[in-house]
């Protein structure tokens, strides 16, 4: 019997080539572009000042843009993220309040286990009760905010309050890179290297293309979802740890609205909204040109009001690159296999 | 086997009258009596006037997001659109000097464009409406500031605010509410009695079998996002009639509000499910909830809570009923099997 | 699965109980008294306060004077208001005032002019208006209680600013909303003052932008103003919340001491700031007496002691007497500065 010797083959595309047809490009090619040309306007947008800001800025939207990642890639969706970043953000202020000597370490820790516990619970009600996490996290959404405002109330708690230590995070810089920033990126490559080598990392991409098949091949789909829910809490947790040492003040509104910039941040940057696909890296650089954008704007004097529109061609374009890449693999795809026919 | 295994219902009457829609109504209902007793000033006039003007903008989108979210699709640029339309009508007023009736007819040009975009992007280009809409929704709602900027228009003319919050002789309901009705109706109709509405469900349920049933998929889906947008751009112009106001900001956070209010009334977030009298249940549901809790002066952030646990009350409650009865009847058939099985004699 | 039909079938209940339903709401309308507010007559007169929003640490100060002042003139106090800073948010408050028959309403307005309507149907249910802090359109309001006379709230903002950056250079107004009565009133008067006033000629004003009275985006426009505007000498910010959220962002940039910063500040959040150098100077006034003197306001004008014309004056407790301006405006006091000798005298 004549084996079919090319079975499998694909052909072994090079190193080169898979670098630039990586989702991730077009993404930073957009990035480095807009940079440039905005420095190209305005010299000062890449003054040290500036540039600290832009970095600082960008930093927990990447951090929350990673943790929705880790989420979105098993085709779900936190919609919460947002009332999670208030309800730690405060929760710290409220630490600090209660405990003024207490070490820098513990109140990170407290905040990401508050926050992985929070992300437990939208985990545990998409698990058992097979609804999808959109409806859910709306739901938690209006139930941690309001948890929230009630506890909160109209107390503020400000910067001052807070020991100085804490505060310096955000100002304090290591080779000129501020020390949150430095945070930020470490946990990125972490998720980014936990996605692409570990197995129950890669078991999420296969839950986001197929949750059936998934669970047939024997993953445990229900056991790595929630884990990606309290991931994604806990991450978000730490980001409103960072986002007290950053701000003035926390307070009952704090992260309101955010949801929807960091599913965008996401959706921009690669990673497919029905799951399966992308990677936090791809996520990563989205935030941090959508946070870009605003001073990029500002710098060039460009109408603010552009703002909100620039932001929502991005995400349509980004949506229509992804088909476009999408609808060409496929035929690719296909086209290969009908040559193994 | 003689027997099906298939779950008989125990009579058609019984699943009728315990139907999600139905126990909205009969939640609604209680809700209305108890607040009526027990509630300081529910019982009046000024209850009836202004509660429904407050869900009315709910209640007329509601309409069409229903059709949407039952052929499987999801639209969250709605609330964009009403505030490009406000902030459109603000300028035309303001600079044009065109007449308010040219003006508000330009004004719903706009919701139909913003519609048929949507549609373009998700029949033609076959996007994903989740992604499309959160795109639209900021690009809309910048759109609407880069018309209007950080200014407010309010010099529209008083007798047409007077009204849209006119009230229909003694009675308090607002004068708004006919047209509202012959909306209901308009989308019930479609919904309910025509084959396009039927296509919907079909939609919804398998979009590949719609095809093959002959239902023109992209034309319903493109049609249904255009009808999307004109109800959000006509709540766009009621708002600002209302508050005598045009913005870039008016109905911000609207959508939210009325997807967990077509989900509370029984459509499900898949697809293939759903009826336009369960909807105005979960949006009168929501609505009067809220108001009778904030007459009663429960605080604010009680009652965000109360919408939060409601919403996952209805979406967990079927799936735990549904995951119950399936135990039910895998132990009856189990018992079945194990009867027949068990030296040929067949139990009772 | 009978898809189709089930629904029709469901549908129809869902009908039959929507019908229900609304005739249940309209009988509760027709058979109780036409307006709720009839059968308070034996309870205590209500005051309800309604600020511009909710958990503002500025705002609780304020009503911390009314809640003083409605026990003094022996009123209930209550307070209704929304979480977010938005006219169409405070609507339902109002028209729920009205339906409870409160005597008095206190209201903030987010924008003179959208929360008109509802004010109107609270005074035909016989309510009296009085406004404070954030004035409305006239036509809609009884009175209009002024913390301080709103020329010299512009004036000593721009005198401090002028001492710090040496009477020359340019400078930019970090303002709250762009429809806020209040700023555009003080901001309006700066600009008047810097171009007629010799002692300003050195003064340019470059920028004006908007916080919304939200930390985050007040820390952003800050961000904004001093890498678009490199030589910027100083801002001015009217409003707690721009001002303190500027200073954070100054105090860890290298912006601090280069840029002055000065405006209406709260004692407790801005003192971090004037310890460590960033803020030398700010202003503000007793925010506490504006709710006191409100209160008052209101007894006097349902007892028909004033009907808010010029020249009326009122009792306000320990406080004495205060007259009624131009306008329908009464003013409460002078204007405080704080700087680091005196801040640590207050506490709030």
């Amino acid at each position: 019997m004549s084996t079919v010797t090319h079975a499998l083959a694909v052909p072994r595309s090079n190193a080169f080539k898979r670098f630039f047809t990586a989702r991730e490009v077009p993404v930073a090619g957009a990035l480095i572009a807009l940079i440039a040309v905005t420095y190209i306007v305005n010299p000062r947008f890449l003054s040290p000042q500036s540039t600290k800001d832009l970095m600082l800025n960008a930093t927990i939207m990447v951090i929350l843009a990673v943790a929705q990642a880790l989420v979105i890639v098993t085709r779900n969706v936190d919609l919460s993220v947002g009332a999670i970043l208030g309800l730690v953000a405060f929760g710290t202020g409220t630490v600090f309040n209660m405990f003024p000597a207490i070490p820098l370490v513990l109140v990170f820790v407290i905040g990401m286990i508050f926050g992985g516990l929070l992300g437990s619970i939208n985990g545990m009600l998409v698990t058992s009760a097979k609804v999808p996490a959109l409806v859910i996290t709306l739901g938690t959404l209006y139930i941690f905010r309001g948890v929230l405002t009630s506890w909160a109330g109209s107390t503020q708690y400000f910067s001052g309050d807070n020991p100085k230590a804490f505060g310096n995070l955000s100002v304090d810089t290591l080779v000129g890179i501020p020390i949150i920033t430095i945070i930020a990126v470490v946990i990125t490559v972490a998720v980014a290297m936990f996605m692409s080598s570990v197995r129950s990392g890669r078991d999420l991409y296969a839950i986001g293309s197929d949750p059936d098949a998934a669970r047939l091949f024997g993953i445990p789909v229900g056991g790595r979802v929630l884990s990606a829910f309290i991931a994604c809490g806990a991450l978000t947790g730490l980001a409103g740890v960072l986002y007290a040492s950053r701000y003035n003040s926390v307070g009952a509104l704090t992260g309101s609205g955010i949801e929807l910039d960091v599913v965008a941040a996401v959706v921009v940057g690669g990673v497919a909204i029905f799951g399966g696909s992308g990677t936090v890296a791809g996520a990563a650089i989205g935030a941090v040109l959508l946070s870009t954008i605003t001073g990029a704007l500002t710098a060039t004097r460009v109408d603010k009001f552009w703002q909100q529109a620039i932001v929502g061609v991005l995400i349509l374009a980004a949506i229509i690159i992804d088909r476009v890449v999408s609808l060409r693999k496929t035929r690719k795809l296909r086209a290969n296999e009908a040559k193994n026919v | 086997m003689s027997k099906t295994m298939t779950s008989t219902s125990r009579g058609h009457w019984g699943r009728r009258f315990i139907g999600h829609d139905a126990v909205i109504f009969y939640i609604l209902i209680s809700v209305v009596i108890v607040s009526m007793i027990s509630v300081n000033y529910f019982a009046s006039t000024l209850t009836v006037g202004f509660l429904l003007i407050q869900v009315l903008p709910i209640l007329l989108i509601a309409m069409p997001m229903a059709l949407v979210i039952v052929s499987g699709e999801i639209d969250l640029s709605v609330a964009s659109t009403a505030g490009l339309t406000s902030a459109t009508m603000g300028v035309l007023w303001r600079d044009s000097g065109l007449d308010i009736g040219t003006v508000m007819a330009l004004s719903l040009l706009v919701g139909v464009l913003c519609g048929a975009f949507n549609g373009f992007l998700i029949t033609t280009l076959g996007l994903p409406s989740l992604a499309v809409t959160i795109g639209t929704l900021a690009l809309y709602r910048g759109l609407a500031l880069v018309v209007i900027g950080d200014q407010k228009v309010a010099s529209f003319p008083m007798e047409l605010n007077a009204f849209v919050l006119s009230k229909i002789g003694n009675t308090g309901i607002p004068v708004m509410m006919i047209f509202v009705v012959i909306v209901i109706a308009f989308f019930s109709v479609l919904l309910h009695f025509t084959p396009f509405g039927r296509g919907l469900y079909a939609l919804g349920y398998s979009p590949q079998a719609a095809t093959f049933v002959g239902v023109r998929v992209g034309h319903a889906k493109f049609w249904m996002f255009v009808a999307t947008g004109v109800v959000s751009s006509m709540v766009g112009v009621f708002l600002t009639l209302r508050l005598a106001s045009a913005g870039p900001d008016n109905g911000t956070g609207l959508e939210l509000s009325v997807i967990a209010a077509v989900l509370l009334g029984g459509v499900s977030i898949f697809g293939g499910k759903g009826n336009i009298p369960g909807v105005v249940g979960g949006v009168l549901l929501i609505g009067t909830l809220t108001y009778a809790l904030r007459l009663a002066k429960v605080p604010e952030t009680a009652l965000i809570i109360v919408t939060g646990g409601l919403l996952v009350l209805s979406v967990v409650a079927p799936s735990v009923i549904a995951w119950g009865k399936e135990r039910i009847r895998l132990n009856r058939m189990h018992r079945e099997v194990q009867g027949h099985n068990a030296s040929g004699t067949t139990r009772a | 699965m009978k898809l189709f039909s089930m629904s029709s079938r469901g549908g129809r209940i869902g009908s039959i109980a929507a019908i229900t339903m609304v005739t249940a709401l309209a009988v509760s309308g027709c058979a109780a008294t036409t307006d709720g507010g009839s059968d308070g007559g034996d309870s205590a007169s209500t005051i309800a306060f309604l600020p511009k929003q909710l958990n503002n640490p500025y705002t609780d100060v304020v009503l911390g004077g009314g809640e003083e002042g409605a026990a003094a003139i022996g009123y209930d106090f209550e307070v209704l208001g929304p979480l977010e800073a938005s006219a169409s948010a405070q609507i339902p408050f109002i028209e729920q005032a009205t339906q409870q028959g409160t005597d008095v309403i206190a209201i903030a307005a987010n924008d003179p002019d959208a929360v008109g309507p509802a004010l109107q149907t609270a005074r035909e249910a016989g309510a009296k208006i009085v406004a404070f802090d954030s004035d409305t359109n006239p036509d809609y309001r009884d009175i209009f209680i002024s913390q301080v006379v709103a020329k010299d709230v512009a004036l000593i903002q721009l005198e401090i600013i002028s001492e710090q950056i040496g009477g020359a250079g340019d400078i930019a107004i970090l303002s709250a909303t762009a429809t806020a009565t209040n700023q555009n009133e003080w901001i309006k008067f700066m600009e008047e003052e810097l171009e007629s006033n010799p002692d300003y000629a050195d003064i340019k004003l470059v920028a004006k932008v908007y916080g919304d009275d939200d930390a985050d985006k007040s820390f952003q426009e800050t961000q904004g103003l001093l890498s678009s505007y490199p030589d910027l000498a100083g801002i001015i910010s009217p409003t707690t919340v721009g001002i303190a959220a500027a200073a954070k962002y100054i105090s860890t940039s290298n912006y601090k001491g280069k840029v002055a910063l000065t405006g209406l500040g709260l004692p407790n959040e801005m003192r971090e700031f004037v310890k460590d150098g960033t803020v030398a100077e700010f202003a503000l006034w007793d925010p506490a007496r504006l709710g006191y003197v409100a209160a008052f306001a209101g007894k006097a004008l349902v007892d028909g002691t004033i009907t808010g014309a010029e020249g009326d004056t009122f009792d306000v407790g320990d406080m004495g007497e205060i007259t009624v301006g131009e306008n329908g405006v009464a003013i409460v006091g002078p204007p405080t500065r704080f700087n680091a000798d005196n801040i640590d005298n207050y506490d709030f």
